[in-house]
């Protein structure tokens, strides 16, 4: 009986201890220039552009939980990240300035429905390109080209890339593509697979040592390690190869070439450099421009 | 169709698993939700103080929350870590889900027994007394038989949201039904339709359980 009483005062203290989680310290990332808002935008075409002239604002979907790419600020509810400052250039070139946007978080699962239902305009948000999402939806870049990685403590030796992993535990965000990798390669046994909602809480469960490696495209890993740079690293050795492009609803062609036109300008010029510098550059890794994939 | 047929290998052993965790916390509720129920109304006030404490805390708290505490609140504060289970994630996270599960629903199971103990004439009690049984022969053989006719159709309700409320373990590393869509989204095939099998599937699991409700009615209904 005594330790029903016991086990509700430890409930009640680990309410006390959990409340106050990580927080702060992210996505503190310097935002990019801003860009300069077009004028007179014509889209020929576009069932989607119309919408947003007619409603006179942009809509796009996001993540809110990736510092580095697409980071909400819990005090401020400020978004920052290379895939805001993305979503933001897009939405310049279209003609309308950041005070236009209405950001929409949206988690990985619910990203084509988004898009299907007219729910965001486009969707910027580690959205990786590839033939079976195409069904549903269509995509403007190539804007970035991540791959899976790994992230350990920074003290781990013995962890050095993907064929190190048996009999270690890894954690990534429950029936994500990078967990489904480890699985169907048989990178490490079935038991030790941490499926949890979401990276941060994986990466909460790598400091404490309940796991052993948080695995997903390094883009996203590297925005964790920047954070905790003296506890935490990124292995380095990316195996698989993840192009992300811009979601856009399938059928819009007018409003694809444009978005295409609007990144292979950003590229060219100096305007991508400027935002992965102030973002994702932080953590003092380079990245190569990708090449659009245009069709 | 198609949706379905291709990822069988996800709503297979999904479907299982959730009849899994389903029918173990199933069993473990309805055991020590009808304890629960006999310490709310034991004639000893410390008991009876305990009962409500654990009900009105529990009851209160999201089902998400318990699953933080047995998941990732508890390892992290060192009370059970994976390593009191052999050290695999897998089991930790399994056993970690079942004791959510069990002891959430078991403070519902309580107060729907308490419910079917109040239905039953206090006249019985006392009479039983009376007659000289223990309060524990009194629970059991005339109380608690009684009590069980009036609960059928509440209880029924609450392992249905039993059965449902597994779906949460998904976001915990336990792979069942509720994890399903999430891995379909990754494989890009259409949510809907895939979200529109697994709501199916639940809709199949559910009508046993309401046939059961049914019967059981019948053949305890008694003329009052």
């Amino acid at each position: 009986m005594r330790v029903r009483t016991l086990a509700v005062a430890l409930l009640a203290g680990g309410l006390a201890l959990t409340a106050c989680g990580k927080e702060g310290g992210a996505g503190d990332t310097g935002t990019a220039p801003s860009q300069q808002v077009a004028a007179d935008v014509k889209v020929e075409g576009s069932p989607t552009f119309d919408k947003i002239k007619s409603r006179g604002r942009v809509i796009v979907g996001v993540k809110e939980d990736q510092p580095g790419l697409g980071y909400k600020d819990p005090t401020s509810g400020k978004f920052t990240g290379f895939d805001i400052e993305i979503a933001k250039l897009v939405a310049a070139k279209l003609g309308y300035g950041d005070d236009k946007i209405d950001y929409k978080a949206i988690p990985s699962a619910g990203r084509e429905q988004a898009l299907i239902n007219g729910d965001v305009d486009y969707y910027v948000g580690t959205y990786t390109i590839n033939a079976k999402r195409k069904e549903q939806v269509a995509f403007a870049g190539p804007y970035f080209t991540a791959g899976q990685d790994l992230l350990v403590k920074k003290d781990d030796t013995s962890i050095t890339g993907k064929d190190a992993l048996k009999g270690k535990k890894v954690c990534s965000v429950t029936g994500s593509t990078p967990i489904q990798k480890v699985k169907s390669e048989g990178l490490t046994e079935p038991e030790n697979i941490v499926e949890l909602q979401t990276y941060s809480l994986c990466v909460e469960q790598l400091e404490q040592g309940a796991v052993d490696a948080v695995t997903t495209d390094d883009a996203i890993l590297k925005g964790y390690a920047s954070q905790s740079p003296t506890t935490l690293k990124v292995v380095g050795k990316t195996f698989s190869n993840e192009p992300y492009g811009i979601g856009l609803p399938k059928e819009d062609k007018a409003l694809r070439d444009k978005v295409n036109d609007i990144l292979e300008e950003a590229i060219n010029g100096g305007a991508w450099q400027a935002a992965y510098d102030a973002t994702l550059g932080q953590s003092g890794s380079s990245a190569d421009k990708p090449v659009l994939e245009r069709y | 169709m198609d949706v379905l047929l291709d990822n069988l290998d996800l709503y297979g052993p999904g479907f299982l698993n959730t009849v899994e965790l389903f029918l173990i916390s199933a069993v473990g509720s309805l055991v020590l939700g009808t304890i629960l129920a006999m310490l709310r109304v034991a004639p000893v006030p410390v008991m009876r103080a305990m009962g409500t404490a654990y009900v009105t805390i529990v009851r209160n708290t999201p089902l998400t929350l318990v699953f933080f505490f047995f998941a990732l609140a508890f390892p992290a504060l060192g009370i059970v870590t994976a390593d009191t289970f052999g050290g695999s994630a897998a089991d930790f996270f399994y056993t970690a889900a079942l004791f959510a599960l069990t002891l959430y629903t078991a403070a519902f199971v309580c107060e729907v027994v308490r419910a079917g103990i109040n239905t039953v004439p206090v006249g019985q009690a006392e009479a039983s007394r009376a007659l000289g049984l223990t309060f524990g022969q009194m629970l059991g053989s005339v109380v608690l038989p009684q009590a069980t006719r009036a609960v059928v159709p509440p209880m029924m309700s609450t392992m249905i949201a039993l059965l449902k409320n597994t779906t949460i373990a998904a976001g915990f590393s336990v792979f069942q039904a509720g994890a399903i869509s999430a891995n379909l989204a990754e494989r890009g095939e259409n949510q809907l339709i895939g979200l529109l099998w697994v709501a199916v599937f639940f809709v199949v699991l559910v009508i046993p359980m309401t046939l059961l409700q049914r019967s059981l009615e019948k053949r305890w209904s008694i003329a009052r």
